[in-house]
């Protein structure tokens, strides 16, 4: 038993997702990543449950881990109540943690993720808001969203919503005490931590490849050079 | 199978859900994109039910699309969540219900797991004493918001002004129902009908009128994906998945679509509008997208709510031959008014201007 695995089992989606998959693969039939990526669940868990440190070791710095799209549909399809799709979520954790995620090109994208949705969490209370989705970062929001964008005071009132006002209601602006008490959450159980060694190893990234943050930011987000899809 | 052994499979997957005294959490997708249909669940089930549904400007995201794009650890997203059961606890309230399919899979996930490693509870217990000050509480029951007008989708169909009926042939309409993944993918039990039979939806379909269609995808994934849509370069992966489910419903010609999460709706309305512009193809009838519908939307139309009241001017996918055919008036002039008719302009057109 190596090291790695050793840590991988401390992690409780493993202790819930791992018991004994007997490789019959009905997990890739199933899931929507291995129709579009070179992806194969039933391999990876293979490999995890191998114990063999040098393979996992590999697999935490591949491209393959970052291809589940977490929909959980092979949870209900595994035959001896394994899921996958929390053992991909334990390998991605331990590839965060052990900077390992730069190693591969899907793996940094994780520094636009933190960045745009830990920055809504902790400026707005919300994951996703409404001022950060730009049409220009999402021009398949389409024409309508191209409008809402114009008149987004105009629109969401009429929606019945309350955007950026005091009190209740969709969109409200969370009050600052709130926001506090988020931010002391992410400090006492690793967020803070996670975010400011992600940004660092990504910095070092941008650093060796003659980028500034913004164009490294932008790089990440909108390129792709490696071939990853299921032909 | 014999009827009784069927029935007993079958009372595995229904939930005695409680009547009334509910703790409200927004959604941050369906508060964003379709922020009217929260409106419209607040107003049928304080106004038409009669029930108590109770909000706090204090709750906030429980990081669930964070947590499964990779961005937050598991410890954060379920502290995050014990201070949201904690301001339950604090305004006097047992029963919690939630707008969000990511969030209700997530609670549940959350509370499954603190069952099974109390240990793991305690420390969540401390982390948040730690953090916030709160006490720790967990939800007597845990509801999403679409089993609650599933539970009333009866007393719905009795004050209904339409119905979902082709008013022209009084033939039903043909209607395709979408389930989040993570209503009851992870947790069969835990959603109506299980993840193979899930109810919640045809449920209100049939009440209301409707014929549910069956068709090889329907079971499959919006595909959201988490991070493979929201980093740009991913998203073919969650436009190939809606794109597969579209080609497999076309040949059943569907008169719309109702969906039970935050996401699917935006995701199968604005990726008709991408393989529109891309492909010049439409899924629906005359050159018309089919139009997409949250079950809050669709439960409103039956009601007779005016449709821009609820928010069906922000649909990409024209929503006018839906509410043609239930012959729901509307008023063109003021689809894209804003409040005392105020002129916003209007959005321009998609190239294919009938989508």
């Amino acid at each position: 038993m190596g090291k790695l695995y050793d840590k991988l089992t401390q992690d409780y989606r493993v202790k819930e997702g791992l018991k004994a998959c007997i490789n019959c693969g009905t997990c890739t039939a199933i899931c929507p990543a291995a129709e579009f990526y070179q992806y194969d669940p039933r391999q990876i868990v293979d490999i995890v449950q191998s114990k063999d440190d040098a393979e996992i070791e590999k697999l935490l710095k591949s491209e393959t881990i970052w291809y589940c799209g977490e929909c959980m549909s092979c949870i209900t399809r595994c035959p001896r109540k394994n899921a996958p799709g929390l053992v991909i979520m334990a390998l991605r954790n331990l590839s965060l943690e052990l900077g390992f995620f730069i190693e591969s090109e899907k793996g940094r994208q994780q520094y636009a993720i933190n960045k745009s949705l830990c920055g809504n969490i902790l400026n707005y209370g919300y994951c996703i808001y409404p001022r950060t989705f730009t049409s220009a970062l999402h021009p398949e929001a389409g024409k309508i969203w191209e409008w809402q964008e114009k008149h987004f005071e105009d629109v969401y009132s009429r929606l019945g919503a309350n955007l950026d006002g005091n009190g209740r209601g969709a969109l409200r602006k969370i009050p600052q005490e709130d926001l506090d008490e988020l931010k002391r959450i992410f400090d006492v159980t690793g967020a803070t931590q996670r975010l400011e060694s992600v940004e660092k190893i990504s910095m070092e990234k941008a650093k060796e490849m003659g980028l500034t943050e913004e164009e490294y930011f932008m790089k990440i987000f909108t390129q792709t050079e490696k071939d990853h899809l299921n032909h | 199978m014999i009827y009784e052994g069927k029935q007993k499979i079958w009372s595995d997957y229904q939930k005695d859900i409680p009547d009334d005294h509910y703790f409200y959490v927004r959604s941050c997708i369906r508060q964003s994109i379709f922020p009217a249909s929260e409106m419209v669940f607040l107003d049928i089930t304080r106004n038409k039910l009669q029930k108590d549904f109770f909000e706090t400007e204090h709750h906030t995201t429980c990081g669930g699309i964070a947590y499964h794009s990779d961005a937050i650890p598991q410890e954060t997203a379920m502290t995050i969540i014990a201070r949201q059961f904690a301001l339950m606890h604090k305004y006097g309230y047992e029963n919690y219900v939630c707008s969000c399919i990511t969030s209700f899979g997530l609670y549940t996930e959350t509370l499954e797991t603190w069952r099974e490693f109390p240990e793991l509870e305690a420390k969540i217990k401390e982390k948040l004493w730690e953090s916030c000050k709160l006490e720790f509480a967990k939800p007597k029951y845990l509801a999403h918001a679409s089993d609650i007008i599933y539970k009333f989708r009866n007393q719905i169909a009795q004050q209904a002004k339409f119905k979902l009926i082709n008013k022209k042939t009084g033939e039903p309409l043909r209607v395709v129902e979408h389930i989040g993944c993570h209503y009851s993918k992870m947790f069969p039990s835990k959603g109506f009908g299980g993840a193979e039979y899930p109810y919640v939806l045809a449920g209100m379909i049939e009440a209301w009128g409707g014929e549910v269609i069956d068709y090889p995808e329907r079971r499959h994934c919006c595909g959201f994906g988490f991070r493979q849509y929201f980093v740009q370069t991913n998203r073919g992966y969650s436009l190939s998945n809606t794109h597969k489910k579209f080609e497999s419903m076309e040949p059943y010609k569907p008169d719309m679509i109702i969906t039970n999460c935050p996401g699917c709706p935006y995701f199968l309305d604005r990726w008709q509008y991408v393989i529109s512009e891309t492909e010049g193809k439409t899924y629906g009838q005359d050159g018309h997208g089919i139009p997409v519908f949250t079950y809050e939307e669709v439960a409103g139309l039956v009601l007779g709510y005016d449709p821009w009241d609820l928010g069906l001017q922000v649909h990409q996918v024209g929503v006018e031959p839906l509410l043609d055919k239930m012959g729901i008036p509307y008023n063109p002039e003021n689809k894209f008014k804003g409040l005392n008719n105020k002129d916003l302009g209007r959005p321009e057109l998609p190239s294919c201007a009938s989508l």
